[in-house]
């Protein structure tokens, strides 16, 4: 690798950001603003000491370390709320800026180079591996920005407790896990030879990384050191500040990205490293019908998606059993939370589990239906147009199919708590099933954009996003009723922890008939683009 | 019976207007060829054919039936190849034929495996490893093996080798003999010559002229060549264009019409030599590609 591979890297970078430009804005913006928002609002929420005690007890049980990881001793929590935040929030933002870094370097190194753009670049004077170098920089840049952006805003606000250094090194966290996860990006992008394959990739190595921090954190540390995430969370952030976690992670990256650079300068243009097989010759009779089709053409997606909802869902089943031991001992505990006594902790653990869970399943569902979009804008809705399948034919196919995926991937949801806990099956399938109607609400929304709007149709993300600020952090930033219920999957009973009432789910299905109807009827009016 | 009947078609895209006012008639089992510069309305045309692109006003109607209203019906006895195939990367070649062949509701397979065989692809790699001419060889082959009455053809030999377009050439004469209607899109215009009876050329959304070869070479003019006892000093002539000297050689073009007062008035400089070439279609479309007025007259010569 000498300098004459990197010519250009500087005219390629602006490309590069200039074409990713409203994608980085958008990330950026959200990221800063949900980290400061909850910021700025949580000095007000835990003002008095049982209720710091409280939060402190409740966010050091297994499940909860589970889900946000280690947290802090019990005496930290008192000092600044600095330490509640950053073990509610820290976790989940870092793997926000993840997912935000793995699509950006997904799309700007294998998808370019499948659509030919990489192609068209490397027949300039530039080097080799400059397209592979400006996409990191401006990997690096969208991530450095969150940390300037989120450490500038923390030290701000002004919260007790909350020093320049401590500021920057919560920003810190956020840019270098970001960037970590990017590189890891850009080596599978090297490896896979396509890009589904290598945000695929990038995606399960962010979910491993997450599952084995979460089983190390609540079992041994030893086995949280062999994720990148169990690094990040033990920085101590606000108390000890420590910043080996960013040095260690930051030389990780650095020697993964070599590593990249240097497949990337071995390998043929449009090859990866994992062969392709020879494939056959007729089709079967399933794929030769539009659904069978639509379910090939996802089917891997599925079946990812399958596997991390189960492991997901089976690891906090694995410590539910924890939870109530360690419920049982804190008679304090038992006392502030259970207003209502009848309801136990682990019911009301497994309703928040099912909501996030479900809404975690809206994202592949609302994909398939996005995916008819992306097939009309590659101008392979025409193959069906030209021949002899109506519109509803069409349209109907994906909705069938991203129904029958919401029941296939909350069956998966209900079997892993169900394998994993002593909570019974019946249980499980109830809390698990009673989100399908927010679900299907959330399909027949995406079917009434695809249909009547297709040019906006990426707007339901912004929806999924206000889902999860919503079960996430409505009582924090102190969302009016209304508001939340704009949500779909707020106004679905919380089985089992409350009571079964039909009348949210009636009208959520009231509303995905009539989304759906105009969904359908807009598709069959107007212009196809190919 | 008109198996295609367009009339009066006019498509908006909001303020714009992709096609104005637009007739198109080809009968059972005539070749028609489309023809225009790029961006001049050809796909959108067929798009509205196919039933993909709402008309704003006119109608078009094949077997006599609404393309819009009546899309899926219409498509049964219908053959679509586009010009660029935009096929599924992840599945085979033989596969997508499959699909392809089933969601039309016709066609054989032995026809399919003699079509895979004369095409020469190899039906067991996936789309995304073929070339541009492989993947337009898979939609020419799953149109010619279904039995469909009527093709429409959108530029469908972009990329292909000149061999597997003569094989193409030749599916298309073999379809015409069935009795089958073509509607072939092509900027090779050698290709319109050989295989159309009929042409229309659009430019700008509109149809800017319609006929046969033949009528719309007497339309145009003839390029003549001619060597004389005398030498012609000049040749100001109504009809006569483009006059070059080239020693003794006298090349001009000549409007059709007036070739038989020039030949009068050439012989008087008693002729050695006269070369006769119709035009070509290029020629034809070059003047419309350049938007040269016909009816001019005047012998603007060089």
């Amino acid at each position: 690798m000498n300098g004459r591979h990197f010519k250009g890297t500087t005219q390629v970078t602006k490309i590069i950001f200039r074409a990713q430009r409203i994608k980085i804005c958008a990330w950026i913006l959200g990221i800063v603003l949900v980290t400061l928002a909850v910021a700025y609002s949580y000095p007000n929420v835990y003002q008095d000491d049982v209720s710091k005690k409280g939060f402190a007890i409740t966010m050091q049980n297994p499940a909860m370390v589970a889900m946000l990881g280690p947290g802090y001793d019990e005496a930290d929590y008192f000092v600044t709320v600095g330490t509640q935040f950053a073990h509610e929030m820290l976790l989940f933002t870092i793997i926000a800026v993840a997912v935000m870094s793995i699509l950006l370097v997904g799309s700007s190194t294998r998808t370019d180079e499948e659509t030919g753009r990489i192609e068209v670049v490397r027949s300039l004077p530039v080097g080799r591996l400059s397209y592979l170098a400006a996409s990191l920089i401006v990997v690096a840049i969208a991530n450095f920005l969150i940390t300037l952006f989120c450490s500038i805003g923390l030290y701000l606000l002004n919260i007790d407790g909350i020093t320049l250094q401590s500021a920057l090194l919560y920003g810190g966290i956020l840019g270098v896990g970001g960037l970590f996860f990017g590189i890891i990006t850009a080596l599978f992008a090297q490896v896979s030879p396509t890009s589904r394959g290598t945000t695929g990739l990038s995606f399960g190595v962010l979910v491993v990384a997450y599952l084995v921090r979460a089983f190390g954190d609540v079992t041994s540390e030893t086995i949280a050191f062999a994720s990148p995430l169990g690094w990040l969370v033990r920085t101590d952030v606000f108390i000890n500040n420590n910043w080996w976690p960013i040095l260690l992670t930051t030389l990780f990256s650095v020697i993964i990205s070599f590593f990249a650079f240097y497949l990337n300068s071995i390998r043929d243009i449009d090859a990866g490293f994992l062969p392709s097989m020879k494939g056959k010759t007729h089709a079967s009779k399933f794929l030769m019908t539009v659904f069978g089709l639509a379910f090939r053409l996802q089917k891997v997606k599925m079946l990812s998606w399958g596997v991390g909802i189960f492991a997901l869902s089976a690891s906090f089943g694995a410590v539910l059993g924890d939870l109530e031991t360690y419920f049982s001992e804190m008679e304090f505990l038992q006392l502030f939370f259970n207003e209502q006594s009848k309801v136990s902790m682990t019911d009301n653990f497994i309703s928040l589990l099912m909501a996030i869970m479900s809404l975690i399943v809206a994202i592949p569902v609302t994909m398939t239906i996005l995916k008819l979009k992306s097939e009309e804008t590659h101008n392979r809705t025409e193959n069906f147009f030209s021949r002899v399948i109506s519109r509803n034919h069409v349209l109907s196919s994906y909705t069938l199919l991203a129904v029958l995926e919401s029941i296939y991937l909350q069956f998966l949801l209900a079997i892993g708590l169900w394998v994993a806990s002593s909570v019974s099956l019946q249980v499980a399938m109830k809390s698990s099933f009673i989100y399908l109607p927010a679900l299907w609400l959330m399909i027949s929304l995406s079917v009434m954009l695809y249909g009547a709007v297709p040019k906006i149709m990426n707007l339901i993300w912004i929806y999924v996003a206000f889902c999860f600020i919503v079960i996430y952090l409505s009582e924090m930033l102190n969302f009016p009723l209304w508001l939340r219920n704009v949500s779909a999957f707020e106004s679905i009973p919380n089985l089992p922890a409350a009571g079964m009432s039909w009348s949210a789910i009636i009208v959520e299905f009231i509303l995905t008939i009539a989304f759906s109807l105009i969904g359908f009827v807009s598709y069959n009016r107007r212009d196809l683009k190919g | 019976m008109n198996v295609v009947d367009v009339n009066e078609l006019t498509k908006k895209f909001g303020k714009f207007v992709a096609l104005d006012r637009i007739n198109l008639c080809i009968k059972e089992g005539e070749i028609y060829g489309f023809i225009g510069p790029n961006g001049a309305g050809k796909s959108t045309t067929i798009r509205v054919l196919l039933g993909m692109l709402r008309p704003t006003s006119g109608e078009a109607k094949i077997f006599g039936k609404d393309v819009w209203k009546n899309a899926v019906d219409i498509h049964k006895q219908i053959a679509y190849v586009p010009g660029d195939a935009n096929l599924w990367p992840n599945l085979t070649g033989g596969e997508v034929i499959d699909i392809f062949l089933k969601m039309r509701g016709s066609g054989s397979q032995s026809k399919r495996n003699e079509l895979i065989e004369r095409f020469k692809l190899d039906p067991s790699k996936k789309c995304k490893e073929y070339s541009k001419g492989n993947r337009q060889k898979i939609a020419l082959i799953s149109a010619f093996a279904s039995d469909a009455q009527m093709f429409i053809l959108d530029e469908p030999t972009s990329g292909l080798d000149p061999l597997m377009e003569r094989i193409f050439q030749e599916c298309v004469l073999e379809a015409k003999e069935q009795g089958k209607s073509v509607l072939l899109s092509s900027h090779i215009l050698s290709e319109v010559e050989k295989l159309c009876e009929k042409i229309s050329i659009i430019r700008e959304g509109k149809i800017i002229e319609t006929g046969t070869l033949t009528q719309m070479r007497h339309l145009t003019r003839t390029n003549l060549t001619v060597q004389t006892k005398k030498p012609i000093e000049s040749l100001a002539l109504k009809g006569v264009f483009n006059l070059v000297k080239q020693n003794n050689d006298l090349t001009f073009q000549v409007d059709s019409e007036e070739i038989d007062g020039v030949i009068r008035y050439i012989s008087d400089y008693g002729i050695l030599k006269l070369e006769s070439v119709p035009p070509t279609l290029e020629d034809l479309f070059m003047r419309h590609y350049e938007g040269v007025d016909g009816n001019s007259t005047g012998g603007e010569s060089q």
